[in-house]
């Protein structure tokens, strides 16, 4: 696994220039977390690694994003192989209206895996890693629904975990928790860093400073700031990073 | 009087309002129903059921009807499911959104409202005599399929549109193509009411008389079909032909006819109904 490389990317919607000429390196195997107020282009950014912007109508894009050396935009990239590589996880857990066992095996299904011995054995890891299974090891027939938020939360990233992938991208994963639900969720992108790369986020500056290794503050569409988290909390360069930090705006 | 009371006073008369208008029409139906089940309720049996129709009203019976009834009801469903159902998804999920798809949409909203008997030329001059079927059941079912695709394609599509787009997301978000989203969650996630809009179309289908009228059901026709070039006649037709009759002997076969037809109908409104439930209560979003 090699860094993910965003090189002078600028996103419009229409006339809207959302993203400006950012720049940015995520180092693998680390939480990169992504900061900044409402509306400055997280999400947009975020997005661009696994080409969900795509499907935006009046998107339009410059620049390149690497992973593996690979440029992901370019034309004969395969989008659906670049997600098994990528996962998301969204702001409000999104689960299938089906059953918590379909849910983690879709994305098996869909590739094509459909002995049951083998989904079996997928289901049953994917959901030990997001810290699940102890919970839902008697259930697994039962619809994902009946699950609380933050269970079915942990079941969606089950899911994007039982695709093996690289990469993966977070917004606002705990922003529909509870407190303890959170808590449970940093932990585990905590031991999930270990073995993938991990880009969150998140309003929470508590919970950057937690969780994450480096962190990014976007501003207006711009990449303000960008270093280890430490020094982003102690010792940020701008004043707007600091003040965006101590809460004094956004 | 203050603003409140007024408003208040003009809620309640509302509400009696439409006490009435509800009340009115549950009696209507209920009259209706007593009259048919009262004339008709005796001369239902299983020979009425089972006979070929007759000159004589008390030999005549409602099998070569009731035969071409379900043939037309399975023609009917295997055209217009595929078509109306394939078309939806593709204008939901497939067509891009510009001024060519508005038109089209509101021209399918618009054939909704088409009265039926002018399908019934339509198919008359395309599949009678253009496509040369006749007065066949292939031409019957083509003519109402095209009656109840417009309802399909707004049924299909109403439903695909009420399954969340984050259910679209997740499922391109682990590796999925289109067709996977659509077919795996999109569609399923759909089914339940789609398959009632079908029903329910397919409920008034069966009690339509007038576009097969002009497309050519017989009203005497003393077998059964064979196979989907044959002719045919369908229960509302039949009951059609009896009422018209000057023996009263035959009003009664109508009402008796009626009553299987009525049967019929609710048989279909009560699956679609139970199948709402059933799926109301799998799915929340
Ligand atoms: N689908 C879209 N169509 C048009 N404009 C959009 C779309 N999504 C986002 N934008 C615009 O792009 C800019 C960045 O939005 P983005 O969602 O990336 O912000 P964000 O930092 O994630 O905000 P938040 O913290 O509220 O989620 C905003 O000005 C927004 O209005
Ligand atoms: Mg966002």
């Amino acid at each position: 696994m090699n860094q993910l490389i965003a090189k002078n990317i600028n996103v419009w919607y229409g006339d809207n220039h959302a993203l400006q000429d950012v720049s940015m390196i995520i180092d693998p195997f680390q939480v990169t977390a992504l900061i900044g107020p409402s509306g400055c282009g997280k999400s947009t950014f975020l997005r661009l690694f696994n080409r969900m912007n795509d499907y935006i109508e009046n998107f339009r894009m410059e620049g390149e994003i690497l992973i593996n050396d690979i440029n992901i935009y370019d034309p004969v990239v395969n989008t659906e192989e670049l997600r098994k590589k990528v996962g998301m996880v969204f702001q409000k857990p999104n689960p299938f209206p089906s059953s918590i066992y379909e849910n983690v095996a879709f994305g098996m299904r869909i590739q094509g895996m459909n002995k049951k011995s083998e989904l079996d054995e997928v289901v049953e890891t994917s959901l030990k890693k997001a810290v699940l299974w102890d919970e839902v090891k008697d259930s697994l027939k039962k619809p994902a629904f009946s699950l609380s938020g933050g269970q079915q939360q942990r079941l969606c990233i089950a899911r994007t975990l039982a695709v093996e992938p690289e990469v993966i991208l977070m917004d606002e994963p705990a922003s529909a928790l509870d407190p303890i639900s959170t808590s449970k969720l940093e932990n585990l992108i905590f031991e999930l860093k270990k073995s993938y790369t991990i880009v969150i986020v998140t309003h929470n500056m508590q919970q950057a400073g937690r969780i994450s290794d480096k962190t990014a503050f976007f501003y207006m569409g711009k990449l303000i700031e960008y270093d280890t988290t430490k020094r982003m909390f102690l010792k940020p360069a701008h004043l707007q990073t600091q003040n965006y930090i101590t809460g004094r705006f956004g | 009087m203050n603003r409140t009371k007024k408003n208040r006073l003009n809620d309640s008369l509302f509400k009696y309002f439409g006490i009435l208008n509800t009340l009115l029409g549950l009696i209507m139906l209920a009259v209706f129903i007593f009259i048919i089940l009262q004339t008709g309720l005796s001369r239902l049996s299983w020979d009425f059921i089972t006979s070929l129709p007759s000159r004589f009203p008390e030999k005549a019976g409602i099998y070569t009807a009731l035969i071409g009834t379900f043939w037309m009801l399975a023609l009917t469903i295997i055209f217009s499911v595929t078509l109306g159902v394939s078309a939806g998804i593709y204008l939901e999920e497939y067509a891009r959104k510009g001024f060519f798809s508005r038109m089209l949409e509101i021209n399918i909203s618009n054939l909704v409202g088409v009265p039926s008997v002018i399908y019934g030329i339509l198919g008359l001059a395309l599949f009678n005599r253009y496509l040369g079927l006749g007065g066949s059941l292939l031409a019957g079912s083509f003519t109402l399929s095209l009656l109840i695709i417009p309802v399909i394609i707004v049924t299909t599509r109403e439903s695909l549109k009420a399954v969340p787009r984050t259910i679209k997301e997740a499922a391109y978000a682990l590796g999925a193509t289109r067709w996977q989203a659509i077919s795996r969650q999109l569609l399923p996630a759909a089914s339940g009411s789609i398959v009632t809009g079908i029903i329910l179309a397919l409920a008034r289908a069966i009690g339509e008389a007038a576009p097969l009228i002009v497309v050519g059901a017989l009203v005497y026709v003393p077998f059964i079909p064979n196979s989907p070039l044959d002719d045919y006649t369908l229960l509302p037709i039949q009951i059609f032909n009896w009422t018209s009759r000057p023996q009263p002997e035959f009003q009664v076969n109508a009402s008796a006819g009626i009553i299987v037809l009525l049967f019929l109908t609710f048989v279909l409104n009560g699956i679609s109904i139970y199948l709402r439930n059933k799926w109301q209560k799998k799915v929340k979003w």
